[in-house]
């Protein structure tokens, strides 16, 4: 079953499946090492449905909200 | 010999520029502080070399407008030799921009910075060995103490001369086969030579659909299109995804096996500032931080300005009388001679008490790596304003300086976005306003009402962004920001900032707040000023209740926010507002002098980065909400 990053708890593991966004979002979210593939952990999200904070290989980023429902993930 | 810095963003390439040309870039720790380039010339081994900064970018697919920038300067042809920034503790992630900068066959050398941060995480490199594989030197530096720079610029100049450039790293064969079969057809149209870049990188750069190169090719030739069209369908087919993501996966895996290859990895060092996050970034504790840093960094400011202003104003004020003995008080030369006066006064007395402990504090800030945190914090609360959290960069540069602000709302991906940033940026009490806060309000009132004042700033802010995003209803790219990991501030840069910022005041606004006070002098020796008073007095005496006396020095302010407030207390005669404006008078000509027209400084900058439309759009805007805002405060307060 696959699901979208925004639902996903924290200090939980994903594995990264597709991305349903367009060029723009798929570009940017692979310049910052955020690849069909890979392994990310979400390590907090913000209140009133902020940004979420995801750890990818050693590095952080901040997402928002509307980025993260356009990331395709399961579950470790 | 030209020389360019290029990397990913915060990987530290202006801290290597000013490390050779002293501090002339401004250097934080964020992602994408450098929106223009910054060029300086200096001599190794007899050799004159030029040296470009350029603004930091993910990859050669060019999204905002700084990367934009970025890449064509480096496509332009006259670089001599680029030196690729690399964040060590990042190294898989920026081989990835490393991969594509060796497609555009320019000679090469690596800057392995921060090798200190990533022997702090656990990661050894393998120097040698990743030379090697990429056919180019690598030079570990550690910018930020100066170390390894000489040796990267001697290395940079070795391989300028030798032209040596690196080796193309393959991609798996299946996607190297396409990328060589349309790089044949691409090179039998010759069209890679107009854009100065090779048939490969071209040819990567069509298959990643890069919207800069697509534009105009369909026009060019329908052959070339079919082709292209037809290896994109290839990919996608074969990878069972868009052909730009096959392209950036196999960029990656490419960089992840050179990294594994290269990288031992050890046990990291924690130390108490990775632990940080658990209370800057907590869901409640975050925001009670974000209030508490701003609530001492406001009365930091106020009480290490006021204890100097008080004495040195004093000083000043009592300078005058002597003055008088020996000089007629209604001679031209007199009029001078105080005008000089007032307006150095005015800047050693009023405005560098607040601005220096400001701007040190705001450098702070910065370094430690606070903004993008706040950027996170506050995402949330700004897309209530049709905004995202990045556009908190340029609002708090805002409170330091209106002009880079402006300049900064370039991270910002639409260009509504940057419109409404700029806009609201405007409003935003810059470090000028902020010493009319400081030195009218808190200073004759009390530091609640400046507190007041800042407040009520924000909440206008934010009924103007809706108003604003309100007219322009387009949804707001959503934020993706990079959070680099705290860095302790060093204290030499942070002064070395703040003397950069400052030398903005001390060479430029200075010397026109003093020839304004002269003027003004000068004005009142002809008895020219009442003229423009009588003009201004149906808005500032008839509606706002000012005395009649201010209206010069609205027009002044235009010049320079500081300048109105200086003028005031030449204008009113003497330096205790206090005891000819009232309470309400103070707080109106406040409220008005920080909403109405922006400085010509900024609107020059607003003309150049949105257009002359907007900019007199936002100059109507503003005095507007000035002359409504002002007028409340007088029957209210």
């Amino acid at each position: 079953m696959t699901i979208t990053l925004d639902s996903i708890r924290k200090n939980q593991k994903v594995k990264v499946v597709s991305f349903s966004g367009g060029w723009g979002i798929r570009q940017r979210l692979g310049c910052l090492g955020i690849h069909p593939g890979d392994i990310i952990t979400v390590k907090r999200s913000a209140i009133m449905r902020g940004p979420i904070l995801i750890s990818v290989h050693g590095n952080q980023v901040a997402l928002g909200r509307g980025v993260a429902r356009k990331v395709v993930v399961e579950a470790e | 010999m030209k020389i360019a810095l290029m990397g990913q963003p915060n990987s530290g390439k202006s801290t290597v520029f000013n490390d050779v040309a002293g501090y002339k870039a401004i250097t934080s720790n964020f992602p994408g502080k450098t929106v223009k380039y910054t060029l300086t010339k200096f001599n190794l081994l007899g050799q004159t070399i030029e040296l470009v900064d350029l603004p930091g970018t993910y990859s050669l697919t060019s999204f905002d407008l700084a990367e934009l920038e970025a890449r064509k300067y480096l496509l332009k042809g006259n670089v001599d030799v680029v030196i690729n920034v690399i964040d060590a503790s990042l190294l898989s992630r920026s081989l990835e921009l490393t991969l594509q900068l060796l497609e555009l066959k320019l000679p090469m050398v690596i800057c392995l910075n921060m090798i200190d941060e990533a022997d702090r995480k656990g990661i050894k490199i393998n120097i040698e060995k990743l030379s090697k594989i990429l056919g180019i030197p690598v030079v570990p530096t550690i910018a930020l103490k100066g170390k390894g720079v000489k040796k990267l610029f001697s290395m940079a100049c070795k391989i300028g001369e030798e032209k040596r450039i690196g080796k193309t790293l393959n991609f798996s064969k299946d996607v190297e086969d396409v990328v060589t079969q349309l790089s044949i057809q691409i090179k039998k149209k010759q069209i890679s030579q107009e854009f100065n870049v090779t048939e490969r990188f071209l040819a990567i750069k069509y298959l990643e659909n890069d919207s800069y190169y697509m534009e105009n090719f369909e026009k060019r030739d329908k052959d070339i299109f079919k082709d292209i069209i037809h290896f994109q369908n290839q990919l996608s087919e074969t990878h069972g995804r868009q052909s730009d993501v096959v392209i950036s996966s196999e960029r990656h895996h490419l960089s992840m096996n050179i990294y594994e290859s290269v990288v031992l990895l050890t046990r990291p060092h924690t130390s108490l500032i990775d632990y940080l996050d658990n209370i800057l970034m907590h869901p409640f504790l975050g925001y009670i931080s974000l209030g508490l840093i701003f609530y001492l960094f406001f009365n930091l400011i106020f009480s290490a300005g006021k204890m100097v202003e008080e004495p040195l104003l004093d000083y000043f004020y009592r300078l005058i009388p002597l003055i008088e003995k020996s000089i007629n008080p209604n001679t031209l030369s007199f009029s001078i001679i105080n005008g000089i006066i007032q307006g150095l006064a005015g800047g050693i007395a009023i405005v560098l008490p607040y601005l220096f402990p400001f701007l040190f504090g705001l450098a702070i800030l910065e370094d430690l790596g606070y903004l993008p945190r706040i950027a996170f914090l506050l995402d949330a609360f700004l897309h209530k304003i049709g905004l995202h959290g990045k556009a908190i960069i340029p609002f708090i540069l805002g409170y330091g300086c209106t002009v880079p602000a402006i300049m900064a709302t370039r991270i910002l991906e639409s260009e509504r976005d940057r419109f409404i940033a700029s806009v609201l940026a405007t409003m935003i009490p810059c470090a000028a306003r902020m010493t009319i806060i400081f030195a009218l309000v808190a200073f004759y009132i009390s530091p609640q009402a400046a507190l007041a004042i800042y407040i009520l700033n924000i909440i206008v802010i934010v009924i103007s962004g809706k108003i604003l995003s309100r007219l322009l209803p387009e949804i707001t790219p959503g934020m993706i920001l990079e959070i680099p990991a705290y860095h302790i501030p060093s204290i030499k840069v942070a002064l070395a900032k703040t003397w950069l910022r400052m030398k903005e005041f001390i060479f430029i606004a200075w010397p026109l707040l003093i020839a304004g006070s002269t003027v003004l002098s000068l004005l009142q020796y002809f008895k020219a000023d009442n003229y423009i008073n009588q003009l201004f007095s149906p808005l500032t005496f008839s509606l706002l209740g000012l005395p009649i006396v201010v209206g010069t020095t609205l027009i002044f302010g235009i010049l320079r926010k500081e300048l109105s407030m200086l003028m005031l207390i030449q204008a009113i005669g003497t330096s205790n507002v206090a005891a000819v404006m009232s309470t309400t008078q103070i707080m109106t000509f406040t409220i008005f002098i920080i909403f109405y027209v922006p400085c010509v400084a900024t609107i020059a900058v607003l003309w150049k980065e949105i257009g002359s439309k907007r900019t007199l759009f936002t100059i109507a805007f503003t005095s507007i909400l000035a002359i409504i805002l002002a007028t409340i405060t007088r029957f209210v307060y």
